[in-house]
Protein backbone atom coordinates (compact mmCIF):
# COMPACT_ATOMS: atom_id res chain seq x y z
CA UNK A 1 0.00 0.00 0.00
CA UNK A 2 1.92 3.63 -0.89
CA UNK A 3 0.56 5.97 1.66
CA UNK A 4 1.14 9.90 1.38
CA UNK A 5 4.59 9.06 3.28
CA UNK A 6 6.10 7.80 0.35
CA UNK A 7 5.02 10.57 -1.84
CA UNK A 8 6.84 13.04 0.68
CA UNK A 9 10.01 11.16 0.29
CA UNK A 10 10.30 10.87 -3.34
CA UNK A 11 9.31 15.02 -3.71
CA UNK A 12 11.94 15.48 -0.81
CA UNK A 13 14.44 13.92 -3.00
CA UNK A 14 13.35 15.70 -6.23
CA UNK A 15 13.70 19.21 -3.93
CA UNK A 16 17.13 18.35 -2.60
CA UNK A 17 18.29 16.84 -6.47
CA UNK A 18 16.74 20.47 -7.78
CA UNK A 19 19.16 22.17 -4.83
CA UNK A 20 21.97 20.67 -5.65
CA UNK A 21 21.86 20.88 -9.29
CA UNK A 22 22.01 24.89 -8.52
CA UNK A 23 24.90 24.40 -6.49
CA UNK A 24 27.22 21.73 -7.50
CA UNK A 25 26.30 22.24 -11.27
CA UNK A 26 29.62 24.53 -12.44
CA UNK A 27 28.72 24.01 -16.33
CA UNK A 28 25.80 26.04 -17.66
CA UNK A 29 23.02 28.59 -16.54
CA UNK A 30 20.83 26.57 -18.64
CA UNK A 31 20.97 23.30 -16.24
CA UNK A 32 19.74 25.56 -13.42
CA UNK A 33 16.78 27.00 -14.46
CA UNK A 34 16.04 23.15 -15.17
CA UNK A 35 16.77 22.96 -11.30
CA UNK A 36 14.19 25.20 -10.41
CA UNK A 37 12.04 23.65 -12.37
CA UNK A 38 12.85 20.20 -10.76
CA UNK A 39 11.90 21.90 -7.13
CA UNK A 40 8.54 23.67 -8.41
CA UNK A 41 7.86 19.95 -9.37
CA UNK A 42 8.69 18.57 -6.40
CA UNK A 43 6.29 21.08 -4.66
CA UNK A 44 3.56 20.18 -6.57
CA UNK A 45 3.96 16.60 -6.57
CA UNK A 46 3.50 17.29 -2.60
CA UNK A 47 0.87 19.79 -2.72
CA UNK A 48 -1.02 16.65 -5.07
CA UNK A 49 -0.22 14.11 -2.46
CA UNK A 50 -1.77 16.40 0.41
CA UNK A 51 -3.96 17.20 -1.40
CA UNK A 52 -5.20 13.59 -2.23
CA UNK A 53 -4.83 12.58 1.19
CA UNK A 54 -6.89 15.35 2.97
CA UNK A 55 -9.21 14.98 0.77
CA UNK A 56 -8.88 18.90 0.48
CA UNK A 57 -8.90 20.64 -3.30
CA UNK A 58 -7.13 23.60 -2.22
CA UNK A 59 -3.51 21.64 -2.89
CA UNK A 60 -4.59 20.70 -6.26
CA UNK A 61 -5.83 24.24 -7.09
CA UNK A 62 -2.72 25.13 -5.04
CA UNK A 63 -0.58 23.33 -8.01
CA UNK A 64 -2.21 24.90 -10.70
CA UNK A 65 -1.05 28.07 -9.42
CA UNK A 66 2.42 26.73 -9.20
CA UNK A 67 2.46 25.58 -12.40
CA UNK A 68 1.33 29.02 -13.99
CA UNK A 69 3.73 30.99 -12.13
CA UNK A 70 6.50 28.67 -13.05
CA UNK A 71 5.69 29.44 -16.67
CA UNK A 72 5.77 33.21 -16.15
CA UNK A 73 8.88 32.62 -14.31
CA UNK A 74 10.71 30.25 -16.66
CA UNK A 75 9.98 33.31 -19.45
CA UNK A 76 11.64 35.55 -17.62
CA UNK A 77 14.56 33.87 -16.50
CA UNK A 78 15.31 33.02 -20.30
CA UNK A 79 14.76 36.74 -21.33
CA UNK A 80 17.37 37.96 -18.83
CA UNK A 81 19.57 34.66 -19.41
CA UNK A 82 19.21 35.95 -23.71
CA UNK A 83 20.45 39.56 -22.63
CA UNK A 84 23.37 38.46 -20.42
CA UNK A 85 24.33 36.23 -23.26
CA UNK A 86 24.53 38.62 -25.36
CA UNK A 87 26.30 41.29 -22.99
CA UNK A 88 29.17 38.83 -22.49
CA UNK A 89 28.87 35.87 -25.73
CA UNK A 90 28.97 32.94 -22.34
CA UNK A 91 26.47 31.40 -19.94
CA UNK A 92 28.61 29.23 -18.43
CA UNK A 93 28.47 29.51 -14.62
CA UNK A 94 32.18 30.24 -13.47
CA UNK A 95 32.33 33.11 -15.93
CA UNK A 96 29.13 34.95 -13.93
CA UNK A 97 31.99 37.15 -11.95
CA UNK A 98 31.67 40.65 -12.84
CA UNK A 99 30.88 41.33 -9.26
CA UNK A 100 32.81 40.34 -6.09
CA UNK A 101 33.48 41.04 -2.44
CA UNK B 1 -19.30 38.68 2.73
CA UNK B 2 -20.32 39.76 -0.60
CA UNK B 3 -18.38 40.20 -3.79
CA UNK B 4 -18.92 44.07 -4.05
CA UNK B 5 -17.94 44.27 -0.21
CA UNK B 6 -14.66 42.37 -0.70
CA UNK B 7 -14.11 44.84 -4.14
CA UNK B 8 -13.98 47.89 -2.20
CA UNK B 9 -11.21 46.59 0.43
CA UNK B 10 -8.83 45.93 -2.43
CA UNK B 11 -9.41 49.64 -3.57
CA UNK B 12 -5.85 50.04 -3.84
CA UNK B 13 -4.63 47.31 -5.54
CA UNK B 14 -7.34 47.80 -8.09
CA UNK B 15 -6.46 51.37 -8.89
CA UNK B 16 -2.73 50.23 -8.99
CA UNK B 17 -3.52 47.09 -11.22
CA UNK B 18 -5.87 48.72 -13.55
CA UNK B 19 -3.93 51.74 -14.23
CA UNK B 20 -0.66 49.59 -14.25
CA UNK B 21 -2.64 47.59 -17.03
CA UNK B 22 -3.48 50.80 -18.57
CA UNK B 23 -0.51 52.22 -18.23
CA UNK B 24 1.15 49.07 -20.55
CA UNK B 25 -1.03 49.54 -23.26
CA UNK B 26 -0.43 53.85 -23.67
CA UNK B 27 3.82 52.44 -23.76
CA UNK B 28 3.05 49.64 -25.85
CA UNK B 29 1.22 52.26 -28.15
CA UNK B 30 3.23 55.27 -27.62
CA UNK B 31 6.85 53.41 -27.09
CA UNK B 32 9.46 55.43 -25.20
CA UNK B 33 8.53 58.99 -26.01
CA UNK B 34 5.88 59.13 -23.67
CA UNK B 35 7.96 57.85 -20.77
CA UNK B 36 7.91 60.63 -18.62
CA UNK B 37 4.28 60.63 -19.25
CA UNK B 38 3.62 57.01 -18.09
CA UNK B 39 5.52 58.32 -15.36
CA UNK B 40 3.61 61.20 -13.75
CA UNK B 41 0.47 59.37 -14.52
CA UNK B 42 1.99 56.14 -12.58
CA UNK B 43 3.03 58.33 -9.59
CA UNK B 44 -0.81 59.77 -9.81
CA UNK B 45 -2.26 56.02 -9.43
CA UNK B 46 0.18 55.26 -6.46
CA UNK B 47 -0.67 58.30 -4.64
CA UNK B 48 -4.08 58.04 -5.02
CA UNK B 49 -3.49 54.36 -3.39
CA UNK B 50 -1.69 55.96 -0.97
CA UNK B 51 -4.91 58.51 -0.04
CA UNK B 52 -7.00 55.04 0.27
CA UNK B 53 -4.90 53.46 2.91
CA UNK B 54 -4.90 56.64 4.64
CA UNK B 55 -8.08 56.67 6.57
CA UNK B 56 -7.54 52.92 7.58
CA UNK B 57 -4.29 53.34 9.34
CA UNK B 58 -5.57 56.93 10.71
CA UNK B 59 -8.78 54.83 12.47
CA UNK B 60 -6.65 51.32 13.21
CA UNK B 61 -9.17 49.54 11.51
CA UNK B 62 -8.88 45.41 12.06
CA UNK B 63 -11.20 42.41 12.70
CA UNK B 64 -13.92 40.56 10.57
CA UNK B 65 -14.69 43.49 7.97
CA UNK B 66 -11.61 43.92 7.02
CA UNK B 67 -11.23 40.39 5.73
CA UNK B 68 -11.88 39.87 1.99
CA UNK B 69 -12.65 37.26 -0.41
CA UNK B 70 -13.74 34.83 2.10
CA UNK B 71 -10.17 35.01 3.91
CA UNK B 72 -7.80 35.33 1.91
CA UNK B 73 -7.20 39.11 1.88
CA UNK B 74 -7.65 41.39 5.05
CA UNK B 75 -6.92 44.73 4.52
CA UNK B 76 -6.05 46.20 8.47
CA UNK B 77 -4.40 48.96 9.37
CA UNK B 78 -1.18 47.00 10.41
CA UNK B 79 -0.86 45.75 6.18
CA UNK B 80 -2.26 49.40 5.40
CA UNK B 81 0.72 50.92 7.28
CA UNK B 82 2.96 48.85 5.52
CA UNK B 83 1.18 49.83 2.22
CA UNK B 84 1.43 53.52 2.70
CA UNK B 85 5.63 52.90 3.24
CA UNK B 86 5.56 50.34 0.14
CA UNK B 87 3.88 53.09 -2.04
CA UNK B 88 6.07 56.16 -0.62
CA UNK B 89 8.97 54.35 -1.64
CA UNK B 90 7.75 53.23 -5.06
CA UNK B 91 6.79 56.95 -5.45
CA UNK B 92 10.45 57.85 -4.47
CA UNK B 93 11.78 55.03 -6.96
CA UNK B 94 9.68 56.79 -9.95
CA UNK B 95 10.78 60.03 -9.57
CA UNK B 96 14.41 59.44 -9.39
CA UNK B 97 14.23 57.42 -12.08
CA UNK B 98 14.16 59.55 -15.47
CA UNK B 99 17.18 61.53 -14.51
CA UNK B 100 18.93 58.34 -13.65
CA UNK B 101 17.77 56.81 -17.07
CA UNK B 102 17.74 59.13 -19.67
CA UNK B 103 21.40 59.83 -18.90
CA UNK B 104 22.47 56.51 -19.92
CA UNK B 105 19.82 56.38 -22.45
CA UNK B 106 18.17 54.02 -20.83
CA UNK B 107 14.92 54.93 -20.32
CA UNK B 108 12.02 52.69 -21.38
CA UNK B 109 8.26 53.11 -20.80
CA UNK B 110 8.27 50.17 -19.21
CA UNK B 111 9.68 51.03 -15.61
CA UNK B 112 7.00 52.96 -14.05
CA UNK B 113 4.70 50.05 -15.76
CA UNK B 114 7.37 47.77 -13.66
CA UNK B 115 7.22 49.29 -10.78
CA UNK B 116 3.74 49.46 -10.04
CA UNK B 117 3.09 45.92 -10.90
CA UNK B 118 6.27 44.98 -7.81
CA UNK B 119 3.44 47.71 -6.11
CA UNK B 120 0.87 45.96 -6.58
CA UNK B 121 2.20 42.67 -5.77
CA UNK B 122 3.91 43.68 -2.61
CA UNK B 123 0.44 44.80 -1.49
CA UNK B 124 -1.15 41.59 -1.75
CA UNK B 125 2.06 40.48 -0.02
CA UNK B 126 1.40 42.73 3.32
CA UNK B 127 -2.35 41.98 3.08
CA UNK B 128 -2.10 37.80 2.50
CA UNK B 129 -3.79 35.75 5.39
CA UNK B 130 -3.77 32.49 3.31
CA UNK B 131 -0.56 30.52 1.52
CA UNK B 132 -2.01 30.91 -1.71
CA UNK B 133 -1.90 34.77 -1.74
CA UNK B 134 1.03 35.07 -0.08
CA UNK B 135 2.57 32.90 -2.66
CA UNK B 136 0.86 35.05 -5.74
CA UNK B 137 1.61 38.63 -4.38
CA UNK B 138 5.47 37.43 -3.34
CA UNK B 139 6.23 36.02 -6.68
CA UNK B 140 4.18 39.28 -8.86
CA UNK B 141 7.02 41.59 -6.41
CA UNK B 142 9.62 39.49 -7.26
CA UNK B 143 9.16 38.63 -11.23
CA UNK B 144 8.46 42.21 -11.46
CA UNK B 145 12.19 43.12 -9.49
CA UNK B 146 13.68 40.88 -11.65
CA UNK B 147 13.32 42.90 -14.33
CA UNK B 148 14.13 46.07 -13.15
CA UNK B 149 17.31 44.57 -11.92
CA UNK B 150 18.64 43.88 -15.33
CA UNK B 151 16.66 46.57 -16.57
CA UNK B 152 19.85 48.43 -18.24
CA UNK B 153 20.33 45.48 -21.36
CA UNK B 154 23.77 46.78 -22.54
CA UNK B 155 25.06 47.13 -18.95
CA UNK B 156 26.85 43.89 -18.32
CA UNK B 157 26.91 44.01 -14.99
CA UNK B 158 22.71 45.23 -14.53
CA UNK B 159 22.40 42.07 -16.86
CA UNK B 160 24.79 40.21 -14.07
CA UNK B 161 22.40 41.39 -11.23
CA UNK B 162 18.97 40.79 -12.74
CA UNK B 163 20.67 36.69 -13.62
CA UNK B 164 21.92 36.40 -9.97
CA UNK B 165 19.09 37.71 -8.52
CA UNK B 166 16.60 35.64 -10.61
CA UNK B 167 18.51 32.07 -9.95
CA UNK B 168 18.80 32.94 -6.33
CA UNK B 169 15.25 34.41 -5.81
CA UNK B 170 13.27 31.13 -7.36
CA UNK B 171 15.60 29.10 -5.28
CA UNK B 172 14.52 31.19 -2.08
CA UNK B 173 11.25 30.80 -3.64
CA UNK B 174 11.11 27.40 -4.13
CA UNK B 175 12.53 26.65 -1.11
CA UNK B 176 9.92 28.87 0.67
CA UNK B 177 7.06 26.92 -1.30
CA UNK B 178 8.33 23.23 -0.67
CA UNK B 179 7.85 24.47 3.33
CA UNK B 180 4.05 25.81 2.62
CA UNK B 181 3.30 22.71 1.05
CA UNK B 182 4.47 20.70 4.47
CA UNK B 183 3.02 23.20 6.17
CA UNK B 184 -0.29 22.67 4.19
CA UNK B 185 0.16 18.71 4.34
CA UNK B 186 0.42 18.89 8.15
CA UNK B 187 -1.52 21.10 8.94
CA UNK B 188 -4.68 20.40 6.47
CA UNK B 189 -5.36 23.99 5.60
CA UNK B 190 -4.21 26.94 4.13
CA UNK B 191 -5.23 29.76 5.40
CA UNK B 192 -3.32 31.21 8.33
CA UNK B 193 -6.06 31.42 11.01
CA UNK B 194 -6.51 27.76 10.47
CA UNK B 195 -2.92 26.65 10.30
CA UNK B 196 -2.17 28.52 13.75
CA UNK B 197 -5.13 26.52 15.05
CA UNK B 198 -4.30 23.25 13.84
CA UNK B 199 -0.64 23.69 14.97
CA UNK B 200 -1.58 24.18 18.58
CA UNK B 201 0.22 21.84 20.92
CA UNK B 202 2.78 19.71 20.12
CA UNK B 203 4.40 20.84 16.22
CA UNK B 204 4.79 17.74 14.76
CA UNK B 205 8.58 16.84 12.73
CA UNK B 206 6.91 17.76 9.29
CA UNK B 207 5.16 20.43 10.41
CA UNK B 208 8.67 21.79 11.58
CA UNK B 209 10.25 21.58 8.72
CA UNK B 210 7.53 23.60 7.27
CA UNK B 211 8.21 26.57 9.74
CA UNK B 212 11.81 25.94 8.88
CA UNK B 213 11.58 26.21 4.87
CA UNK B 214 9.01 29.21 5.23
CA UNK B 215 11.59 31.14 7.06
CA UNK B 216 14.60 30.50 5.06
CA UNK B 217 12.82 31.38 1.83
CA UNK B 218 11.26 34.81 3.40
CA UNK B 219 14.73 35.15 5.36
CA UNK B 220 16.00 35.71 1.80
CA UNK B 221 13.28 38.13 0.83
CA UNK B 222 14.48 40.17 3.28
CA UNK B 223 18.42 39.06 3.01
CA UNK B 224 19.06 38.61 6.56
CA UNK B 225 21.89 36.53 7.00
CA UNK B 226 23.04 33.25 6.04
CA UNK B 227 21.02 34.38 2.91
CA UNK B 228 22.46 37.74 2.43
CA UNK B 229 25.33 36.50 -0.55
CA UNK B 230 22.61 37.95 -3.26
CA UNK B 231 22.12 41.65 -2.07
CA UNK B 232 25.79 43.16 -2.31
CA UNK B 233 26.03 41.69 -5.71
CA UNK B 234 22.39 42.67 -6.96
CA UNK B 235 22.49 46.23 -5.59
CA UNK B 236 25.74 46.96 -6.66
CA UNK B 237 24.55 45.69 -10.80
CA UNK B 238 21.25 46.98 -10.48
CA UNK B 239 21.10 50.51 -11.84
CA UNK B 240 20.89 53.24 -8.61
CA UNK B 241 17.24 53.87 -8.57
CA UNK B 242 16.23 50.63 -8.58
CA UNK B 243 18.63 49.61 -5.91
CA UNK B 244 16.89 52.37 -3.72
CA UNK B 245 13.85 50.57 -4.76
CA UNK B 246 15.28 47.75 -3.67
CA UNK B 247 16.68 48.86 -0.92
CA UNK B 248 12.94 50.10 0.77
CA UNK B 249 9.86 48.94 -0.38
CA UNK B 250 10.39 45.55 -1.01
CA UNK B 251 11.97 44.77 2.39
CA UNK B 252 8.64 46.65 4.20
CA UNK B 253 6.41 44.48 2.37
CA UNK B 254 8.85 40.79 3.10
CA UNK B 255 9.30 42.09 7.14
CA UNK B 256 5.60 42.53 7.47
CA UNK B 257 4.75 39.42 5.56
CA UNK B 258 7.05 37.39 7.63
CA UNK B 259 5.45 38.93 10.54
CA UNK B 260 1.74 38.07 9.71
CA UNK B 261 3.39 34.65 9.00
CA UNK B 262 5.19 34.35 12.29
CA UNK B 263 2.63 35.99 14.90
CA UNK B 264 -0.50 34.34 13.08
CA UNK B 265 -0.39 31.04 11.23
CA UNK B 266 2.71 30.06 13.72
CA UNK B 267 1.59 32.32 16.51
CA UNK B 268 1.00 29.42 18.64
CA UNK B 269 4.56 28.13 17.93
CA UNK B 270 6.40 31.42 19.31
CA UNK B 271 9.01 29.05 21.29
CA UNK B 272 10.12 27.29 17.90
CA UNK B 273 10.39 30.02 15.71
CA UNK B 274 11.83 32.60 18.05
CA UNK B 275 15.33 31.64 18.56
CA UNK B 276 15.63 30.96 14.28
CA UNK B 277 14.71 34.67 14.36
CA UNK B 278 17.21 36.00 17.34
CA UNK B 279 19.88 34.15 15.34
CA UNK B 280 18.96 35.85 12.30
CA UNK B 281 18.85 39.34 13.88
CA UNK B 282 22.48 38.89 15.44
CA UNK B 283 24.12 37.41 12.44
CA UNK B 284 22.87 40.16 10.39
CA UNK B 285 23.66 42.87 12.64
CA UNK B 286 27.14 41.43 12.57
CA UNK B 287 27.87 40.47 9.29
CA UNK B 288 26.15 43.67 8.14
CA UNK B 289 28.38 45.90 9.98
CA UNK B 290 31.51 43.81 9.58
CA UNK B 291 31.16 43.14 5.68
CA UNK B 292 30.41 47.11 5.11
CA UNK B 293 33.65 47.75 6.68
CA UNK B 294 36.14 47.31 3.30
CA UNK B 295 34.00 48.02 1.43
CA UNK B 296 34.41 51.00 -1.66
CA UNK B 297 31.56 50.68 -3.37
CA UNK B 298 28.62 53.34 -2.02
CA UNK B 299 26.10 50.68 -3.46
CA UNK B 300 27.24 47.89 -1.49
CA UNK B 301 28.17 49.43 1.36
CA UNK B 302 24.35 50.70 1.20
CA UNK B 303 23.86 47.06 0.53
CA UNK B 304 25.47 45.88 3.66
CA UNK B 305 23.97 48.44 5.82
CA UNK B 306 20.21 47.47 4.44
CA UNK B 307 21.33 43.88 6.16
CA UNK B 308 22.52 45.58 9.07
CA UNK B 309 19.43 47.25 9.58
CA UNK B 310 17.23 44.24 8.98
CA UNK B 311 18.65 42.79 12.14
CA UNK B 312 17.48 45.58 13.67
CA UNK B 313 14.08 45.05 12.66
CA UNK B 314 14.20 41.30 13.09
CA UNK B 315 14.88 42.20 16.92
CA UNK B 316 11.11 43.55 17.27
CA UNK B 317 9.96 40.25 15.89
CA UNK B 318 12.19 38.10 17.94
CA UNK B 319 10.23 40.44 21.27
CA UNK B 320 6.91 38.71 19.35
CA UNK B 321 4.53 40.88 21.00
CA UNK B 322 2.11 43.94 20.02
CA UNK B 323 5.01 45.89 21.39
CA UNK B 324 7.99 44.40 19.31
CA UNK B 325 5.36 44.79 16.11
CA UNK B 326 5.02 48.40 16.91
CA UNK B 327 8.68 48.79 17.37
CA UNK B 328 9.45 46.94 13.93
CA UNK B 329 7.02 49.75 12.38
CA UNK B 330 8.28 52.75 14.27
CA UNK B 331 12.14 51.41 12.78
CA UNK B 332 10.78 50.55 9.26
CA UNK B 333 8.84 54.24 8.44
CA UNK B 334 12.10 55.96 9.72
CA UNK B 335 14.12 53.28 7.66
CA UNK B 336 12.39 53.73 4.27
CA UNK B 337 13.06 57.72 4.16
CA UNK B 338 16.85 57.02 5.58
CA UNK B 339 17.39 54.03 2.65
CA UNK B 340 15.65 56.59 0.02
CA UNK B 341 17.78 59.72 0.95
CA UNK B 342 21.30 58.05 1.11
CA UNK B 343 20.28 57.11 -2.48
CA UNK B 344 18.95 59.99 -3.85
CA UNK B 345 22.14 61.72 -2.31
CA UNK B 346 24.56 59.66 -4.16
CA UNK B 347 22.07 59.83 -7.01
CA UNK B 348 23.02 63.82 -7.48
CA UNK B 349 26.69 63.55 -7.81
CA UNK B 350 27.74 63.06 -11.18
CA UNK B 351 31.73 63.23 -12.80
CA UNK B 352 32.31 65.72 -15.50
CA UNK B 353 31.47 63.06 -18.03
CA UNK B 354 28.20 63.26 -16.24
CA UNK B 355 28.48 59.37 -15.12
CA UNK B 356 27.13 58.81 -11.50
CA UNK B 357 29.75 58.50 -8.58
CA UNK B 358 29.77 55.40 -7.10
CA UNK B 359 32.93 55.03 -5.32
CA UNK B 360 33.76 56.35 -1.71
CA UNK B 361 37.27 57.42 -2.48
CA UNK B 362 35.25 59.76 -5.15
CA UNK B 363 33.07 61.17 -2.38
CA UNK B 364 36.33 63.19 -1.20
CA UNK B 365 35.96 66.62 -0.18
CA UNK B 366 32.64 66.62 -1.22
CA UNK B 367 31.25 69.60 0.93
CA UNK B 368 33.24 71.70 -0.70
CA UNK B 369 32.18 71.16 -3.86
CA UNK B 370 28.43 70.03 -3.17
CA UNK B 371 27.78 71.48 0.73
CA UNK B 372 23.83 71.14 0.36
CA UNK B 373 24.60 67.15 -0.87
CA UNK B 374 27.28 66.30 2.00
CA UNK B 375 25.09 67.80 4.84
CA UNK B 376 22.36 65.74 3.58
CA UNK B 377 24.41 62.85 3.46
CA UNK B 378 25.83 63.23 6.70
CA UNK B 379 22.70 63.66 8.25
CA UNK B 380 21.98 60.26 6.72
CA UNK B 381 25.01 59.03 7.84
CA UNK B 382 24.50 59.73 11.41
CA UNK B 383 21.05 58.58 11.35
CA UNK B 384 21.86 55.33 10.01
CA UNK B 385 24.39 54.95 13.09
CA UNK B 386 21.86 56.21 15.28
CA UNK B 387 23.85 58.64 16.53
CA UNK B 388 20.82 60.86 18.87
CA UNK B 389 19.43 63.48 17.82
CA UNK B 390 19.11 62.25 14.56
CA UNK B 391 15.75 60.27 14.09
CA UNK B 392 17.50 57.18 13.24
CA UNK B 393 18.17 57.17 16.97
CA UNK B 394 14.19 57.03 17.67
CA UNK B 395 14.17 53.81 15.87
CA UNK B 396 16.94 51.74 17.27
CA UNK B 397 15.48 53.11 21.13
CA UNK B 398 12.02 51.94 20.49
CA UNK B 399 13.07 48.34 19.37
CA UNK B 400 16.03 47.87 22.30
CA UNK B 401 13.22 49.01 24.56
CA UNK B 402 10.69 46.51 23.47
CA UNK B 403 13.32 43.60 23.58
CA UNK B 404 14.46 44.96 27.67
CA UNK B 405 11.23 45.26 28.37
CA UNK B 406 10.37 41.90 26.83
CA UNK B 407 13.43 40.05 29.31
CA UNK B 408 16.05 39.88 25.87
CA UNK B 409 18.73 41.84 27.68
CA UNK B 410 21.20 40.11 26.12
CA UNK B 411 20.14 40.60 22.14
CA UNK B 412 19.65 44.26 22.97
CA UNK B 413 23.28 44.64 24.45
CA UNK B 414 24.56 42.22 21.45
CA UNK B 415 23.04 44.95 19.43
CA UNK B 416 23.60 47.79 20.72
CA UNK B 417 26.94 46.89 20.77
CA UNK B 418 27.23 46.36 16.98
CA UNK B 419 25.79 49.04 15.95
CA UNK B 420 28.92 50.79 17.50
CA UNK B 421 31.10 49.09 14.89
CA UNK B 422 28.61 50.01 12.76
CA UNK B 423 29.09 53.94 13.18
CA UNK B 424 33.01 53.28 12.12
CA UNK B 425 31.89 53.04 8.35
CA UNK B 426 29.23 55.24 8.71
CA UNK B 427 31.15 58.44 10.08
CA UNK B 428 34.48 56.86 7.94
CA UNK B 429 32.12 58.33 5.08
CA UNK B 430 31.11 61.66 6.84
CA UNK B 431 35.22 62.00 7.51
CA UNK B 432 35.90 61.48 3.98
CA UNK B 433 32.85 64.21 2.81
CA UNK B 434 34.36 66.93 5.03
CA UNK B 435 37.98 66.19 5.66
CA UNK B 436 39.57 65.02 2.80
CA UNK B 437 40.93 66.99 -0.11
CA UNK B 438 38.51 67.23 -3.22
CA UNK B 439 39.40 64.32 -5.61
CA UNK B 440 37.94 66.33 -8.51
CA UNK B 441 35.86 63.36 -9.56
CA UNK B 442 32.24 65.44 -8.36
CA UNK B 443 31.82 68.83 -10.60
CA UNK B 444 29.52 70.79 -8.93
CA UNK B 445 25.97 70.31 -10.23
CA UNK B 446 24.14 72.96 -12.68
CA UNK B 447 20.61 72.64 -12.74
CA UNK B 448 20.37 69.40 -14.86
CA UNK B 449 16.73 68.41 -15.93
CA UNK B 450 15.20 66.41 -13.19
CA UNK B 451 17.79 67.67 -10.60
CA UNK B 452 15.14 70.01 -9.18
CA UNK B 453 12.73 66.86 -8.15
CA UNK B 454 15.55 64.91 -6.65
CA UNK B 455 16.05 67.75 -4.69
CA UNK B 456 12.90 67.88 -3.21
CA UNK B 457 12.79 64.85 -2.71
CA UNK B 458 16.00 65.00 -0.74
CA UNK B 459 15.02 67.79 1.06
CA UNK B 460 12.20 66.10 2.07
CA UNK B 461 13.41 62.58 3.21
CA UNK B 462 16.31 64.13 5.13
CA UNK B 463 13.81 66.32 7.27
CA UNK B 464 12.27 63.63 7.91
CA UNK B 465 15.38 61.46 9.73
CA UNK B 466 16.48 65.06 11.03
CA UNK B 467 15.74 65.83 14.77
CA UNK B 468 12.99 67.24 13.44
CA UNK B 469 11.06 63.85 13.00
CA UNK B 470 11.07 63.81 16.80
CA UNK B 471 7.67 65.74 16.26
CA UNK B 472 6.05 63.01 14.91
CA UNK B 473 6.77 60.32 17.06
CA UNK B 474 4.20 60.77 19.10
CA UNK B 475 1.86 60.36 16.54
CA UNK B 476 3.86 57.56 14.44
CA UNK B 477 3.58 55.93 18.08
CA UNK B 478 0.19 55.49 18.47
CA UNK B 479 0.07 54.72 14.57
CA UNK B 480 2.20 52.03 14.87
CA UNK B 481 0.24 50.51 18.18
CA UNK B 482 -2.96 50.77 16.48
CA UNK B 483 -1.58 48.47 13.32
CA UNK B 484 0.31 46.14 15.92
CA UNK B 485 -3.03 45.65 17.24
CA UNK B 486 -5.13 44.99 14.56
CA UNK B 487 -2.64 42.56 13.63
CA UNK B 488 -2.69 40.56 16.86
CA UNK B 489 -7.00 41.63 16.91
CA UNK B 490 -6.38 42.99 20.36
CA UNK B 491 -8.42 45.93 19.77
Amino acid sequence: MIGVEHYVVVSSILFVLGVLGIFLNRKNIIVILMAIELILLAVNLNLVAFSAFLGDLTGQIFAMFVLTVAAGEAAIGLAILVIYFRGRGTIAVDDVNRMKG
Amino acid sequence: MDFSTSLALIAPELVLSLSGLALLLVAAWAGDRAARTISVLACMALGAAFALCLPVVNGGLAGADRIAFDGQFRADAFASLAKLMIYAASLAALVLAPAFLERIRSMRAEYPVLVLFSAVGMSIMVSATDLLTLYIGLEMQSLAAYVLASFVRDDNRSAEAGLKYFVLGSLASGILLFGMSLTYGFSGSTAFDAIGVALGGDLSTGALFGLVFVMAGLAFKISAVPFHMWTPDVYEGAPMPVTAFFASAPKVAAIALLTRVLMEAFGSQVDSWRQIVVFLALASIVVGALGAIGQDNVKRLLAYSSINNVGFILIGLAVASSAGTSAMLVYLSIYVPMTIAGFVAVLMLRNAAGEPIERIADLAGLSRVRPAVAWCLMIVMFSLAGIPPMFGFWGKFVVFQAAVQADMVVLAAVGIAASVIGAFYYLKIVKVMFFDEPSGAVVSGVGERGDRSLGTLLALSTLMISPFGFLATGWLGAVADRAAASLLLLA
